[in-house]
């Protein structure tokens, strides 16, 4: 291994980046994009859920019910209706996701201290918005039956009860819930890792449609040499990419940033390495800069977004795709990254992962090596 | 010691045989040329010499290296132009020098006078800041071949260097080659210009993979001298070959430029059958004389022997 054939490799892959000044621009805007994008259109908060109300009771008690789910940053209540249909047909409009009907005997059951039941109506269309708003509700009604049996039985006793069990919910590491906190940092990651093997998927397979490769086989240089200075030149448009998301996610989009930097730094750069790697690896494959980019695309942008876990619970997967998120990269520095942000955990957490990405990084490297190795024809 | 030497090699791709069975040897310090028309296995040749495709079977050796086992030491010891232009279109006339200086690893204190030395030779001192998509042909075949003598390599492999380039620039370029031979590096190049062949020490012909002529210009062209040649100048050159077909004392006749080469065995008593049938036929001759073979006779004269040899 020479260091001055890795720096000529290296420099000219540099010439070649900044005087290609329009892919350059590409390579630095595309990612801060896909972040402001993805970031605010990727949601996943349920808040101010439509919802209609039809009170048959007409009583106190029923009003009292409607002014939680009026209070409730939940809920937003479009109207009061007084039938069925209005309800069904705002549902089939997509005008409301939620029907709540209060039943004629509601203030009565309550005063029996019977059960008194509620009915509600969801669009189930959209399984996880509607289980979810299933659930405010369901939390909502139940505390506000609760708090009335537990004034009724104080009335009747004469005394303060206690409520038998209080529990009280507190969410660690995104405490208020929000979900851009829990998208963002696996967001960074995976447009990294888009990126990366973007950069270098052109980067063998421009040289052999060139005719350069054949000059550049003709002479000392080894595979490994190539390899290298090219992956370094790619790493400064790489960790400027990086910099740049870490820093929209941390002002624009407010993520709390609670770990190391240098962990963040090393772990970026050792990702940074396994992902250019790849794209060099695919891009020797290929030999076609048009197959290079199909290929980089979609071994990168496909496992990285599905199989990451970055939106997609691992845990909700068959067996078998669980199996396959273990080789996806992506995995492993959504992992660090949202520790790193969220949880604050050092590498006494994260050892494993980051062991991982580096294990990664070396065999892409000599996949890729091997790759190179071969001759003409 | 023969700076390359080629024992019997073969090189297959399938069931297509590019090299057949090709042996021999170029001393140092010889222009040595490889002509051919496309597709004869020249290129496959050279490219099994640099060590870029590994012969099916036969062995081969460069500087004493062999092709197939030092890779490596062959490589840091030739310098090769291959087919296909192959600098970088997006760096300056400087940076592909500073490029492959350093991937040849030129010595640091070496290095400003090779620069030098490349950038004079290629007449580029002044435009070594120009991008070098927008040099011409003629300066970008210099450049590349001044790029793969950086590191000043005894052996120097071409590969159809002068193609599309013009007559201009293609008489320049082998002077550079003819500077280079008399520094001591050897040279092998391959074209099918059969007028460039003049300026080779010596040469092999290839076709079908095979190597059917070996030897200095002279010689090749005496192995002719068994039979003249006629140049003939007619009014009507169809007509007339077909009216010479089968004469006596005619071995062949080839459409060469405007004319007719007419390869005969005994020159005067032929000559005069030839005007005789013309007249005869009505057909005019403005000129009929005897000259020199020049290599695309011999090359010509050579192929359709191997070809009569084959049927």
């Amino acid at each position: 291994m020479s260091y001055r054939r890795v720096r000529a490799i290296c420099v000219k892959e540099l010439h070649h980046i900044t005087r290609d000044s329009r892919s350059l621009a590409m390579a630095l805007a595309v990612p801060v994009l896909m972040l402001l994008l993805f970031g605010f259109a990727l949601s996943l908060d349920v808040d101010r859920i439509p919802t209609m109300i039809y009170d048959q009771s007409q009583t106190a008690e029923s009003r009292a019910l409607v002014r939680q789910f009026q209070g409730s940053r939940f809920f937003e209540i479009r109207e009061m209706v007084s039938d069925y249909a209005s309800i069904e047909r705002n549902i089939d409009r997509s005008r409301i996701l939620m029907g709540v009907a209060i039943p004629l005997d509601y203030a009565k059951k309550l005063a029996a201290g019977r059960e008194a039941q509620v009915q509600i109506l969801l669009d189930g269309s959209d399984s996880n918005t509607a289980s979810i708003a299933l659930g405010y509700a369901e939390s909502l009604v139940r505390s506000y039956s609760l708090e009335l049996r537990t004034a009724a039985l104080n009335h009747r006793a004469g005394e303060r009860l206690a409520p038998p069990v209080d529990a009280r919910l507190r969410v660690w590491y995104n405490s208020s819930l929000e979900s851009k906190n829990y998208v963002v940092p696996g967001l960074i990651a995976v447009i990294l890792q888009i990126i990366a093997a973007l950069l270098t998927s052109l980067t063998i397979a421009r040289e052999w449609e060139m005719g350069t490769m054949e000059q550049i086989l003709s002479t000392p240089l080894r595979p490994a040499e190539m390899v290298l200075g090219k992956m370094f030149a790619y790493f400064a448009v790489g960790l400027t990419d990086a910099t740049i998301a870490v820093l929209v996610g941390v002002f624009v989009f407010e993520v709390p940033f609670r770990g190391s930097l240098p962990l963040l730094a090393v772990s970026t750069c050792v990702f940074l390495f396994g992902a250019l790697f790849w794209g060099i690896f695919i891009s020797a494959a290929t030999r076609t800069q048009v197959a290079a980019y199909q290929l980089g695309i979609l071994s990168s942008f496909l496992p990285a977004f599905l199989l990451s876990g970055f939106i997609y619970s691992i845990e909700n997967m068959p067996w078998v795709i669980q199996a396959i998120t273990h080789i996806i990269p992506a995995r492993y520095v959504v992992t660090i990254l949202k520790g790193i942000f969220l949880k604050g955990v050092g590498l006494s957490v994260l050892w494993p992962e980051l062991g991982f990405l580096a294990l990664f990084a070396l065999i892409v490297f000599l996949l890729a090596t091997r790759k190179l190795n071969q001759k003409l024809g | 010691m023969n700076s390359v030497e080629i024992q019997d090699i073969v090189k297959t791709f399938g069931s297509f045989v590019a090299v057949d069975h090709v042996s021999l040897a170029v001393a140092k310090g010889e222009i040595f040329g490889f002509l051919g028309p496309n597709g004869a296995g020249k290129s496959t040749t050279i490219r099994v010499l640099c060590g870029l495709l590994t012969p099916t079977s036969g062995r081969a050796s460069v500087n004493g290296f062999d092709v197939a086992r030092q890779p490596e030491e062959i490589r840091r010891t030739i310098g090769y132009m291959s087919q296909k232009f192959s600098l970088y279109d997006d760096l300056t006339v400087e940076e592909n020098i500073d490029f492959f200086t350093g991937i040849y690893g030129v010595p640091r204190e070496k290095r400003a006078e090779r620069k030098r030395y490349v950038l004079e030779m290629a007449n580029l001192t002044e435009r070594r800041n120009a991008l070098t998509r927008t040099l011409s042909g003629g300066w970008k075949q210099r450049l590349a071949l001044g790029c793969a003598i950086l590191h000043d390599p005894p052996v120097l492999f071409l590969d159809e260097p002068t193609s599309g380039v013009d007559p201009l620039a293609r008489g320049a370029f082998w002077a550079l080659i003819h500077d280079l031979s008399e520094t001591g590096h050897t040279i092998f190049v391959s074209t099918h210009y059969m007028d460039e062949a003049e300026y080779c020490h010596r040469l092999a012909l290839m076709y079908r993979g095979k190597v059917i002529a070996l030897g200095t210009p002279a010689e090749l062209k005496a192995g002719l001298t068994a039979h003249s040649l006629l140049n003939l100048d007619s009014s009507d050159p169809l007509d007339t070959m077909r009216a010479l077909e089968g004469l006596a004392g005619v071995l062949d006749v080839a459409v060469f430029g405007g004319g007719l080469h007419v390869t005969v065995d005994d020159v005067d008593a032929t000559s005069a059958r030839v005007r005789q049938r013309l007249a005869a036929q009505g057909i005019k001759v403005r000129k009929l004389e005897q000259i020199e073979p020049s290599m695309e006779d011999v090359f010509v004269a050579l192929i359709e022997a191997e070809e009569r040899k084959a049927a």
